[in-house]
């Protein structure tokens, strides 16, 4: 009898453990995508992506996920009657790893999200890229457009309270430009001048109207020069991430810093802007693995995190309640991605075979179906975020008829041309894509094929050194075009490195229209060069601009004001609060 | 002591061998690792990737980068991690032993479970316990590791949330050393079950053969005739020369287990050897990864030798093989 029961209960037990499995059919299925798609998020954050399609469509879409997203946080932060509220400890767990923290010599999203809570910098930008005072709290640009005056907050002291100076801002600039990746942002200085404590004149050797961005939090943080200037190599410097030296700018100081695992820090007591931070405390938890993020965030465990893996987690969390999902923010990062040919393969030197190609592409189908919905179609290559974006260019799309239809008119036999795709092999999403691309290219005529690299070195390799036909990449705007855009479309730079002009394109028009808007500071006037830029690449098209991928953020209702701004989590969330639960 | 100075000779041979090796694999890989670093910086400069080359020494000729580092190595410098841009000793350190707690918990547990298990079903073989845990403890075999960690994050983690999901801690608490350690065991529940489950089927069957066999030998049956307790028969004769075979295996199998830690670990956010091993596979951290297959090939040398020891203790018959 007593081993009857011991077998009953053991089976019982069996079947509990077998029920509590497939309790949560919907969390059993996204565990699944998730794991899937953890990649993408992983090839999202290190490379580059964004859209800009339909102009209008996609703006309307975008409005229509920020709407949907706002009324279901609706919620959270309208249900707060009270103000901000000082306090508290915001958890933000993300994918992604720095290599260290002093963002004068690294760029990057790793880096830029806890660097710019420990180091200010001159300016801040608002919704519509126009720069508000940070660390400087008045600018002036000469008439002539080659003098920057920076005047500086009066009280403004770095963590270990040496006061920061105009001398600091002069060596932070002078070090990002010796050292920064971004060789472009600070390329037209030619001197810093520091005629008091608090005024800073920068002299360009031409017109650069780029350099109000790149004094952004992520570009240009402020470090003290009293720590950096000892002699020691900046990019190897034990204050870049060492929590018993590192002192910094901005609201919050360095407390723990566990490479790959944690980034703990606390509020500055004499931050320069008063009543700020509101947190006591903002800790980054490094999680590789998207999936236990999104668990995470289900949990309440988890506050904030803007790398969520691939378009079935985003859907997850879209669906619960209890979690405010937004496409919003991260505009000046821009992220596009795009098929681009590599010109110098005989038949995609031909511009109409090209525009077949660009013709068999739905990108509405790739941002509705492959992606659910999560990403949104892009039609140039700058960000529709951005106020440089051109929404009246050639869209193509016409579908498989058409591509036909424009071969026959040249007289050109898809059946003779071979063609392979790459993508960036840890994106799920782009291998999708490039099977999708594939079908539509074979209903076309072409003989088309997907060529998988073993990993991301390898085709980042493969498409340096041009041995590739075509391949989907993801490229940041990085906030100014002359950042971001100018480098994988200006001729001279075809350089044999990956995110240059990758595809060998070589339009003297563009090159001038380029530069003209790079050098000018009138506002329209560079808009209107940026936009016969994107009419006449796209009339050319090196490559078929397909979608952009939002930076999802995820958040607690007890989150206010998160970081929806430009420049998303990359910039500083001394504002941000937590609500009482 | 002369086959164990001997063994110990031997075994520096093999980690030299393995450096070499490894060295030479890594760098005839495709891809660049300067790109890598370039493409998390989002810039594509050959100015950026030359300097990138240039500091990290890798326009040097490779004879010269693998002489340079089987010297550093021989005077105890792994290098630095291009990734973190920290010592690899340091980041081997810090990662060392949250894989030592994983994997001497997972390993623990299998063996103490495992040979419990053996033994039960080997005194009951047609018990239906015994049958019961035979399923399970194969159904955990069968299952691969990441999936069974998934199930368990999903079971215990997601839907009753009896545990953390992932993580060695909470970052959030600020308690004393005691609530810390009870924090870090509450996380180590469900990765050391997950890696132990695979080893406790195998450890379970390995001490029921082992044991259904001596219980059959000639001195046990002198020891029951003897009139001694069952129990005793069972735990103090039999039990001794029952776990050789499974001390051997572990032994064997302490190497399999850090690629177990590997994956554990990456799907609990563990922050061991194992998840440090797959961050620098993707990212091409070849001074990292370097150091962590020495470090393991070193560990798996050191518990060979350590399993030879333990051989010696509990089996006189080898002892004396070895004197004479």
């Amino acid at each position: 009898m007593r081993k009857r029961l011991l077998a009953l209960l053991a089976i019982l037990l069996s079947f509990a453990m077998l029920a509590a499995a497939c309790g949560d059919d919907d969390s059993a299925g996204d565990a699944g995508d998730d794991t899937a798609t953890e990649d993408d998020s992983g090839d999202d954050m290190a490379d580059d992506d964004e859209p800009a399609e339909d102009d209008d469509e996609s703006t309307a879409d975008m409005s229509d996920v920020a709407e949907e997203a706002e009324d279901s946080d609706a919620g959270d932060s309208g249900a707060v009657d009270s103000g901000p509220v000082a306090g508290g400890t915001l958890l933000i767990q993300s994918t992604q790893v720095p290599r260290h923290l002093n963002g004068t010599v690294q760029s990057g999203y790793a880096t830029a999200v806890p660097g710019t809570q420990l180091n200010a910098s001159p300016l801040l930008f608002d919704e519509n890229f126009q720069p508000q005072p940070y660390l400087a709290e008045s600018w002036d640009i000469s008439d002539d457009g080659l003098t920057v005056t920076l005047n500086l907050v009066q009280d403004a002291v770095f963590h270990d309270g040496e006061a920061i100076t105009s001398a600091d801002v002069k060596f932070s600039l002078e070090t990002s430009q010796a050292n920064h990746p971004f060789k472009t942002m600070f390329a037209a200085v030619a001197s810093v001048d520091t005629p008091d404590d608090h005024t800073v004149v920068i002299n360009l050797s031409e017109p650069h109207p780029a350099i109000l961005l790149a004094m952004s939090p992520g570009l240009l943080p402020v470090i003290p020069e009293h720590v950096y200037n000892d002699g020691q190599p900046i990019k190897e410097h034990p204050c870049n991430s060492g929590t018993d030296c590192f002192v910094g700018s901005g609201p919050f100081t360095l407390v723990e810093y566990e490479a790959g695992s944690i980034i703990r820090m606390q509020a500055f007591e004499d931050f320069f802007i008063p009543e700020r931070p509101y947190l006591d405390e903002i800790i980054i938890e490094i999680v590789p693995d998207a999936a236990s993020i999104v668990i995470g965030l289900e949990n309440g465990d988890t506050d904030l995190s803007a790398t969520l893996g691939g378009a079935a987690n985003v859907v997850r969390l879209q669906e619960n309640d209890d979690v405010i999902v937004t496409a919003d923010g991260h505009a000046a990062v821009g992220p596009v991605q795009w098929l681009e040919f590599n010109l110098a393969d005989p038949a995609l030197s031909d511009v109409v075979v090209r525009q077949a190609i660009a013709d068999a592409i739905d990108r509405e189908f790739i941002s509705d179906v492959l992606d659910l919905g999560t990403t949104f179609p892009a039609t140039t290559g700058i960000h529709p975020g951005s106020p440089f974006h051109n929404p009246d260019t050639e869209h193509y799309g016409a579908g498989i008829e058409a591509a036909q239809a424009r071969l026959a008119d040249a007289g050109i036999d898809p059946s003779s041309i071979s063609l392979a795709i790459d993508y960036i092999p840890v994106s799920g999403s782009q291998l999708a894509y490039a099977e999708y691309i594939v079908q539509q290219l074979q209903d076309v005529g072409f003989d088309a094929e997907v060529n998988t690299t073993p990993d991301f070195p390898s085709w980042a390799g493969r498409v340096a050194a041009g041995e590739h036909q075509m391949t989907i990449n993801n490229v940041w705007n990085w906030g100014d075009p002359v950042i971001g855009v100018h480098r994988t479309y200006l001729s001279t730079n075809n350089v044999g490195v990956i995110w240059t002009n990758n595809t060998g394109y070589n339009n003297p028009d563009v090159d001038a229209l380029l530069a003209s808007a790079g050098a000018e500071f009138d506002f329209d006037t560079r808009v209107d060069l940026y936009g016969q830029a994107q009419e006449t690449i796209n009339q050319d098209v090196p490559m078929v601009y397909l979608n952009t991928p939002p930076f999802w953020q995820a958040f607690q209702p007890r989150v206010q004001n998160p970081p929806i701004g430009i420049w998303g989590q990359l910039g500083p969330m001394h504002d941000v609060w937590l609500a009482a639960e | 002591m002369k086959q164990i100075t001997a063994r110990i000779a031997w075994s520096l041979g093999l980690i030299l061998a393995v450096i070499v090796m490894c060295f030479t694999l890594i760098h005839l890989a495709p891809g660049d690792v300067a790109i890598v670093i370039a493409g998390d910086s989002g810039a594509g400069d050959p100015e950026v990737i030359a300097e990138i080359r240039e500091d990290l020494g890798l326009d040097q000729p490779f004879v010269v980068q693998l002489g340079g580092y089987v010297g550093d190595v021989a005077q105890g410098d792994l290098g630095t991690s291009y990734r973190f841009n920290e010592p690899v000793t340091d980041l081997i350190t810090t990662r060392l032993w949250p894989t030592f707690l994983l994997v001497g918990t997972a390993v623990s547990f299998a063996i103490v479970l495992g040979v419990l298990v053996g033994v039960f079903t080997a005194r009951r073989p047609e018990n239906p316990i015994s049958h019961g845990v035979t399923v399970f403890s194969l159904t955990g075999y069968s299952m691969p590791v990441f999936w069974t960690g998934l199930m368990l994050v999903i079971m215990f983690a997601s839907n009753v949330r009896w545990f953390p999901v992932s993580g060695m801690r909470d970052v959030r608490l600020d308690g004393n050393w005691l609530e810390e350690w009870i924090d870090i065991a509450h996380h180590l529940v469900l990765p050391s079950i997950t890696l132990g489950v695979i080893y406790l089927a195998q450890y379970s069957r390995l001490s029921r053969a082992s044991m259904l066999e001596v219980l059959q030998s000639d001195y046990v049956r002198t020891a029951r005739a003897k009139g001694l307790a069952e129990r005793r028969v069972v735990y103090k004769h039999a039990l001794r020369n029952a776990v050789i075979p499974v001390v051997t295996v572990a032994g064997l199998q302490f190497g399999q287990m850090l690629s177990g830690a590997l994956l554990v670990e990456t799907v609990f956010n563990w922050p061991g050897l194992g998840r440090l091993a797959s961050d620098s596979v993707f990212q091409r951290d070849a001074p990292v990864l370097l150091g962590i297959l020495i470090c393991s090939a070193s560990l798996v040398v050191i518990i060979n030798i350590l399993t030879d020891l333990v051989y010696r203790l509990i089996d006189p018959r080898i002892r004396v093989g070895g004197a004479s």
